[in-house]
């Protein structure tokens, strides 16, 4: 009985570990693969049999990326905009989630339902008018098409109410009686004590933006103001000219840095998003 | 001290106040509440209210951006209807939705079961492992799966031909194409959709499950009577998500089969895309943009109620 217990538990055990290191096996090789081809040289990257680490591996795609196409620029230009967009929205989204937690005020359900209904209403829908807007605005080819026009948005702010409700209204009366004014509450009270939310809110923006696609491919027209999957498309679609040992190389680049950040901050980061999705 | 005094007072002054002039006064005391969600306000009506005005106004035009714009009434709508391409990406989103959506739900849901059970070790390891592509930006990632999936030699070929399994066209037919981009999206997304998962477990408390044991139910018993029915609504959530995202992909798209072979995996979003940015047909483009618009919400409104209705 014992021994059989022991083998129905040993073959569970075998079957948990099998799934999850399949699943984990299909995670990292694309990681793999990517990094391994980065280093290689051209003739060996479909090579038969596959090398995974080459005895002639060189930095030299990295190289050629940095000095030809400029992505260290291109990479700055990323962090910026995806660094703008943070604090931007942090401020603005705190700011707004405070006024919707520590408020009551006449309109209050009805600003709130309006700011909700704005998450319905898909991107496609606005993409032609926005162009035009920036077009006209002679913002192409700068960075506030990508910073400025959701600087303020519904996710952001709904995000900060959940966590600013949960403070307790005695403090900001305290606050208020020792002469604190408004905005003072919400800068010297409030601030301090949602930091925690602020970092999981500020790694799920930082991280949108410096991913962003479609709309940066919208409004960036010159490779020098790209941010870096911009730049990953225009390499890979230009015509005659197959180079995979350079296209690793800036996927790469791409993501090393959001990696970095991302291990450092998990616990965080993983409970902007969940809180997101189990709350909402 | 003023200032003080009058802070103080307010809140009983409102009650025993005249009514009367309740509104304007309440008004004026919230001032600052006002003050500190009119950001959002002011961006909503020049990036939020206005482009949706002129979106619905463009959809009744035809223009290319410069020069005159010429009102078509209805045109751009009733020629979307004729549109094989459209309604073919429309076609696309819903074949991808059944391709990966019950999969990777599922898979999902049973990695976050597993690594919520205590069972297995190295459940920081495992976690950050399958949630690290998620963080990837897509476009990369597209890039990356076309080198794996090379035909000629490409490095899931190989492997697979070590099995003695012949070069699969991966990119080149048009169901092949579909499972390649399906196999993109899961990996790319379990990772996101399993950390929901595990929050949602991590709400159901655990002696729940531990009590239906002991009543004599075995794991996979407890599994299907408990923590499925407890955890509807963070799988519609999830499910929810995935639909909306499966008509919305783009740079998996354009990074992967840059909607081919014979627009198989092309998308709506890639097509409006298309028409407006490389054709400059605005006015269609803006038409098109409506209809996807009224399909997306008329799914999700059907996915709620059908299942919101069982769990109340």
């Amino acid at each position: 009985m014992l021994v059989r217990t022991r083998l129905i538990r040993l073959a569970v055990n075998v079957l948990l570990y099998g799934l999850l290191i399949a699943v984990s096996a299909f995670m990292a090789l694309p990681f793999l693969w990517m990094l391994s081809t980065s280093v290689k040289p051209a003739d060996e990257i479909f090579g038969i049999p596959p090398i995974l680490i080459s005895s002639r591996s060189s930095l030299s795609a990295y190289f050629y990326l940095i000095e030809k196409y400029n992505v260290l620029r291109v990479l700055l230009n990323t962090f910026v905009v995806a660094s703008m967009a943070t604090v931007l929205q942090l401020f603005f989204c705190s700011l707004g989630g405070y006024g919707f937690a520590k408020y009551r005020f006449p309109g209050q359900k009805l600003l709130f339902g309006l700011l909700l209904a704005t998450m319905i209403i898909p991107f496609a829908v606005l993409m032609v008018p926005l162009y035009l807007i920036v077009r006209d605005l002679h913002w192409i080819d700068t960075y506030w098409p990508l910073t400025i026009p959701w600087a303020a948005n519904a996710f952001g702010i709904f995000f900060m109410r959940q966590y600013i409700s949960t403070i307790s209204n005695e403090l900001l009366d305290a606050a208020r009686i020792d002469g604190a004014g408004e905005f003072g509450i919400y800068w010297r009270v409030i601030f301090p004590i949602i930091i925690p939310g602020l970092t999981s809110l500020g790694l799920i923006v930082f991280m949108g933006t410096w991913n962003s696609f479609m709309w940066p491919l919208v409004v960036l027209k010159t490779p020098e103001y790209f941010t870096i999957p911009i730049t990953i498309s225009s390499l890979t679609g230009q015509v005659g000219r197959t180079v995979w040992n350079e296209y690793m190389a800036t996927a790469v680049l791409s993501i090393l840095p959001l990696l970095v950040i991302f291990l450092i901050f998990q616990r965080r980061f993983v409970e902007g998003i969940t809180a997101g999705a189990i709350r909402g | 001290m003023t200032r003080l005094a009058t802070t103080l007072k307010s809140p009983s002054q409102a009650k025993r106040g005249a009514p009367r002039q309740g509104l304007w006064h309440e008004i004026v005391k919230s001032r600052w509440a006002y003050v500190f969600i009119s950001p959002f306000y002011i961006l909503f009506a020049i990036f939020f209210l206005y482009p949706v005005l002129l979106s619905v106004y463009l959809s009744f035009n035809e223009w290319n951006g410069l020069g005159p714009m010429k009102f078509v009434g209805l045109a751009n709508f009733e020629r979307l209807l004729d549109d094989q391409v459209f309604w073919q990406a429309m076609q696309n989103g819903v074949i991808l939705f059944f391709m990966y959506v019950p999969i990777m739900t599922s898979l999902a849901l049973v990695l976050a079961v597993i690594l919520n059970s205590k069972r297995v070790h190295g459940f920081q390891f495992f976690r950050t492992l399958i949630f690290m592509p998620y963080i990837t930006n897509k476009v990369a990632a597209g890039f990356t799966f076309r080198l794996l999936l090379t035909t000629n030699n490409g490095i899931v070929n190989l492997l697979l031909g070590v099995f003695g399994i012949p070069p699969v066209p991966w990119l080149q037919d048009i169901w092949w194409a579909r499972v390649s981009l399906s196999l993109l999206i899961v990996w790319a997304w379990l990772g996101y959709n399993m950390v929901i998962m595990l929050a949602g477990l991590q709400t159901i408390p655990g002696e729940l499950t531990e009590a239906a044991q002991l009543d004599g139910a075995n794991p996979a018993q407890a599994f299907w009577h408990i923590t499925i029915p407890l955890m509807r609504p963070v799988i519609l959530f999830s499910v929810v998500l995935s639909t909306m995202g499966s008509f919305d992909l783009f740079a998996e798209i354009q990074s992967l089969t840059g909607g081919g072979p014979m627009r198989a995996t092309i998308t709506p979003i890639v097509y409006i895309f298309g028409q407006a940015f490389t054709n400059f047909r605005l006015g269609a483009a803006s038409a098109m943009s409506y209809v996807y618009f009224a399909f997306i919400f008329i799914l999700t409104l059907l996915q709620v109620r059908y299942f919101g209705r069982e769990e109340s």
